[in-house]
């Protein structure tokens, strides 16, 4: 049977994949040994990597068979294989994944790789992949497989990001790193990396792990090693891997480690999601077992994963991540953005210091702050001034960066100053009267075509505008905190925001390096709406009698990275307390407002804490004070209750075009909220669990996002 | 007050020549990596060189545009990884610029101005057509300055056959089969890859490395070199056999003042003697290095005599035989051009003056009877470049088989 048919399901599906070539060349060496070098190309430029579908790993497969018979021959004395410019391969072909049919066909994408990818442990001569670009998942897995490695020292990204994704390292990667690079370096790969935002080494890092044997500079890359592997072929060059595990490591020190992984995993994200777990496992077998056996392990884990829920969910929100970011829907005409040369923050404050940072640090134009007094707004520049130096001392930036960001923050009492600044963005207290009385007066002092921008959380953007004379340059820019880290912003566009207005806040957020998604002025606009019916059922199932303990872990089956109390803890109990009564003022037959929660904001905190703020249980105070309710849950009911209650607040706000998409929705929740990949944000989760079916009669998705069995 | 200084060619370098155009191994290189991978295979071979010892980059190249563009000499700095305090600057004297840029920075170091410099050249001739974006004064046709003819090379060199009517086809060819043969035999003899940066090459199937000149056609006749058209005129002599090709490539060379060099523990291989450019009509370029090279003599104080080892550029077979003539010197005499010449391996323009030196120097370590040796080429619109240089491994005794 041909290696095609073996795989004819697999191949069904390929029709239109961008197949990337294995070309052969071979090279002569100054020893005179020849070498056939294959270059993966797609023919395609940077923009598009080369991927790893079944046609191209049959490719692969066919050229490295035809090696195989000319080693056996004598013709040539090594096998090479490198990327085109830049680029390795960006690992497996994922653009066909949510059409395997079969937890069959699904294990064939697994052993194709493995048969294929696996040829080059065993050619008759040496191989070697030169690693000359971006290297990913299934792309490093080519490397893996391979007899040697070497790196090029530019290489801005290596990794195996399988485990971001619901999956594992399934054409090798779980068996043989650990075996190449000890077991605390591959957990480091393969778990830890993926779940810190997906990280990602750079050449050098990946050398010092001993992912590869050998590391030279970008600008002789390849001609450098083409000269070690004919050292290696000649023997002139001898290969030391320090990091392999010996018998030692193996005896003591894998399970340890294995062990402490998991405790952590446990405590970081619970154990929801699957994929951790199970290169956890494949990590851990890996210790004693051979490479036909882990192969066939990663096998039986990747066909698993790969059918289910979690990994259709995590493609679908990388894709939401990596593209529907990137182009925000509803976003007008980036040409009627007008540009921003200064910047006004009105408020001198934490939460103003942070956006005045973020503005200088981006944008590089003036930044000024005013507030009431002299004495708050030199703290602000102080504040300012005194993070500017700390990136500068932590090497971030160079002390000419450094002078130039000093130089742009200024502050001011005399609003006068802002007069020529073109974007204004408040950060005062979250009253309407408060931020209507501001921006009224700093409108006497600006051009009539300056935006004006408002980060509130929770008022009607259309009502702080009540007092402008041009009210069309208003617009919501709604942050989460803590500023500089969360990706996310919410631009809320009033009745009379202007397409002008709106583009230049897009424009903007864009320039801030945040994903902007566009929502309607209502109320708690997205990720604050979906919090707030998720807290608010909380507090309800408190307030009627729930213990703590059980509402906590009542909805632990999402899987989120923070419990509601730590949630609400980490919000600020008092700020919580206000985002449920507002949402309660907002929709008072769906939304809860909590007495109990206001008294909790007043006793200042829910659990009882070490020095280390490491949670030891719930305060007792607190939990006397939330005494008497006469009709407590149970878990399954509250579960039952925030399935359903989200799905019918995620209908309804998509019924009324909150946003234009439930993928806007979930867009928001994983990037404003963190929510997880493996939930799809929400909407493939409601689905998957019938609450949208229980609440509205359908799905959020046609068909929905969820494995095949 | 700085002083003056000896100057030695501790060692140079280049790529193999490639054939321009599509075809041609460099079609997908970029002619600055070319260059920057010269200088990083020619700073490997000399690991003694503290890198920030290093006071000047002068890399020439003739259409400095685009890859070439953008003041080589820093940017290969930049790009080969030299410290960010080591200048660098850009050179163009048509063909003659890597043998300027040896020269320029000689004169620095003599002055006392550097210890150790870069000086080299880079010519994509596939990236960059002779003579593209050239935009000519008006004035030349005007006042009949320079007669339009004279921008092209061929012509010039066909006027070379028209002022020596002695200078046949015939022997323009026998020399062209010559320089074929030679540098067949070096490459045989291994005398020419020791100096050769191999460079990985992209093409359509994939990548490959180019370790060897891709222009010589060892297969040549003087049957095949009689039968070639002649492009420049109707039934004229000069063909695209007994010319050097359109080529891509790149040279690097280290010089340094005898004091730096012993300081460093650096061997000179050659001892730059002295050196002279000169013009002539640009009508007949070709005969350029016959003033240049009697200029370069007087200054030596020397004769063609003392001249034990030539390297001449074979730009056209035609104009080195001008010279050879002028020099009386027998067409087929072996101090000239052991390894063949730029008919063989190609003329990647501005690079191609430190592959002179690169080979002269490789062969007065062969030739310790010599003691001087000379490199010399043509440059378009009628210049000549010469530079005579001191054998270090002169014994000062006479080589009794090979004679003078």
């Amino acid at each position: 049977m041909t290696i095609a048919t073996a795989y004819g399901d697999l191949t069904a599906l390929s029709g239109d994949e961008v197949v990337t070539h294995s070309y052969v060349r071979d090279v002569r060496l100054a020893s005179g040994a020849t070498i056939a070098l294959i270059t993966l190309d797609n023919d395609r430029d940077h923009t598009r990597p080369n991927t790893l579908g079944p046609v191209t790993l049959m490719e692969l497969g066919s050229v490295l068979d035809a090696q195989r018979d000319r080693a056996a021959n004598g013709e040539i004395a090594g096998v090479a294989i490198t990327g085109k410019p830049f680029i390795l391969a960006a690992g497996a072909d994922l653009s066909k994944v949510s059409e395997i049919p079969s937890t069959a066909v699904a294990k064939q994408l697994a052993q194709l790789g493995h048969e294929v990818l696996g040829k080059l442990d065993d050619l008759g001569v040496p191989t070697f992949v030169f690693i000359n670009g971006l290297a990913l998942g299934g792309g490093l897995e080519v490397a893996l497989n391979a007899n040697y490695r070497t790196i090029d020292r530019g290489v801005p990204a290596v990794a195996l990001p399988e485990v971001f994704l619901g999956i594992i390292p399934g054409w090798g990667g779980a068996w043989i790193l650990p075996n190449l690079i000890g077991i605390e370096n591959a957990l480091k790969v393969i778990i830890e990396n993926p779940l810190k935002n997906n990280r990602t080494l750079k050449g050098e890092e990946a050398f010092e792990l001993g992912i590869a044997d050998a590391i030279f500079d970008s600008g002789n890359f390849l001609e450098d090693s083409l000269k070690f592997a004919d050292g290696v072929i000649s023997g002139s060059v001898v290969v030391k891997r320090p990091n392999v595990p010996g018998k030692l490591e193996r005896a003591v020190k894998w399970d340890a480690a294995v062990g402490i992984a998991r405790k952590m995993l446990e405590s970081r994200i619970g154990t929801v999601a699957q994929s951790p777990y199970k290169a956890l496992d494949l990590i851990k077998a890996a210790k004693n077992t051979d490479r036909a056996t882990g192969f066939a392990a990663e096998d039986e884990a990747l066909a698993e994963l790969i059918s289910g829920d979690q990994f259709r969910a995590s493609i679908y929100a990388f894709n939401l991540v990596q593209k529907r970011a990137k182009r925000p829907t509803g976003a007008p005409d980036k040409a009627l953005a007008k540009p921003v040369t200064k910047v006004g923050v009105i408020g001198a404050g934490l939460m103003a210091s942070q956006f005045a940072l973020l503005f200088v640090r981006r944008l590089k134009v003036p930044v000024v702050i005013t507030d009431l007094d002299q004495a708050r707004v030199d703290k602000g520049v102080d504040y300012i001034r005194g993070e500017i130096n700390t990136l500068e001392s932590k090497g971030k930036i160079n002390r000419d960066e450094s002078n130039r960001l000093k130089a742009l923050v200024t502050g001011t009492t005399d609003k006068a100053d802002f007069a020529d600044a073109d974007w204004i963005i408040e950060a005062v207290f979250e009253e309407l009267g408060v931020k209507q009385d501001v921006f009224a007066e700093i409108e006497k002092h600006v051009s009539d075509t300056a935006v004006l921008a408002t980060n509130t959380s929770s008022l009607s953007v259309e009502q702080i505008g009540a007092k402008l004379a041009h009210p069309e340059r208003l617009v919501g820019f709604h942050f989460f905190n803590p500023v500089a880290v969360m990706p996310l912003v919410e631009v809320v566009r009033a009745p009379s925001t202007d397409d002008a207005t709106l583009s230049t806040a897009m424009v903007t957020a864009a320039k801030l390096y945040k994903n902007a998604v566009i929502t309607t002025d209502t109320p708690g606009f997205v990720v604050n709406r979906i919090l707030a019916k998720l807290l608010g059922e909380a507090m309800h199932a408190v307030d009627t009698g729930t213990p703590f303990e059980i509402v906590d872990r009542a909805i632990a089956p999402f899987g989120l990275p923070m419990t509601p109390f730590e949630l609400l803890e980490l919000v600020g109990l008092k700020v919580g307390a206000h985002v449920l009564d507002t949402h309660h003022a907002a929709f008072p037959d769906r939304f809860f407002e909590s007495k109990n929660l206001h008294a909790l904001a007043e006793h200042g905190q829910i659990f009882e804490r070490d020095a280390k703020g490491k949670i030891k249980g719930f305060d007792k105070k607190a939990v006397s004070i939330v005494k008497g309710g006469k009709s407590p849950m149970t878990g399954e009911e509250i579960l039952r209750r925030v399935e359903d209650g989200l799905a019918d607040e995620i209908h309804r706000m998509l019924e009324d075009g909150v946003v234009e998409a439930p993928e806007d929705i979930d867009l928001c929740l994983i990037l404003g909220a963190g929510w997880p990949f493996q939930m799809g944000g929400a909407t493939p989760y409601l689905d998957r669990v019938g609450a949208s079916e229980r609440v509205f009669g359908g799905t959020f998705h046609t068909p929905p996002i969820r494995g095949m069995e | 007050m700085a002083e003056r200084a000896e100057v030695v060619f501790v060692d140079g370098v280049r790529t193999p020549f490639g054939r321009a155009g599509e075809k041609g191994m460099y079609w997908q290189t970029r002619a600055d990596d070319l260059v920057v991978k010269a200088i990083i295979g020619l700073l490997e071979r000399n690991p003694n060189v503290p890198k920030d010892r290093i006071d000047e980059v002068a890399i020439a190249a003739t259409t400095q545009t685009g890859d070439q563009g953008l003041t080589l000499g820093r940017t290969a700095s930049i790009l080969a990884g030299l410290p960010r305090s080591v200048p660098g600057y850009a050179i163009d004297r048509m063909c003659a610029g890597a043998m300027t840029a040896v020269t320029a920075t000689a004169g620095g170091i003599a002055f006392g101005a550097y210890d150790l410099v870069i000086a080299g050249g880079v010519e994509h001739m596939g990236r960059h057509p002779m003579g593209s974006g050239v935009d000519p004064n008006p004035r030349f046709q005007s006042e009949k300055l320079v007669n339009a003819e004279a921008l092209n090379m061929g012509n010039t060199a066909e006027r070379i056959h028209d002022r020596f009517p002695h200078l046949t086809k015939e022997r323009a060819d026998r020399f062209a089969l010559g320089s074929q043969q030679k540098t067949t035999q070096a490459y045989l003899d291994g005398k020419i890859q020791p100096d050769l940066i191999p460079v990985a090459t992209r093409s359509a199937s994939g990548w490959g490395l180019a370790t060897v000149d891709e222009a010589p056609r060892p297969e040549t006749t003087l049957e095949g070199l009689a039968a070639l058209r002649t492009p420049f005129r109707p039934h004229g002599r000069v063909t695209a056999g007994n010319s050097s090709g359109l080529n891509d490539g790149a040279t690097a060379s280290l010089l340094a003042s005898a004091d730096a060099a012993k300081e460093l523990g650096l061997t000179g291989k050659m001892r730059l003697v002295s050196f002279a450019f000169a013009g002539v009509e640009p009508e007949i370029m070709g005969i350029g290095p016959v003033p240049s090279t009697e200029k370069a003599l007087r200054k030596a104080g020397l004769t063609i005599n003392d001249i034990g080892l030539f390297e001449l550029n074979e730009a056209f077979a035609i104009q080195v035989l001008s010279l050879l003539d002028h020099f009386g010197i027998d067409d087929e005499d072996p101090r000239v051009n052991q390894w063949g010449g730029a008919i063989a391996v190609g003329h990647p323009l501005a690079s191609s003056g430190v592959r002179l030196m690169i080979q002269l120097a490789a062969q007065f370590a062969e030739h310790p009877e010599v003691r001087y040796g000379l490199t010399a080429m043509c440059i378009g619109l009628g210049q000549g470049g010469s530079v005579i240089w001191e054998n270090p491994h002169y014994t000062g005794k006479r080589n009794p088989r090979k004679g003078k």
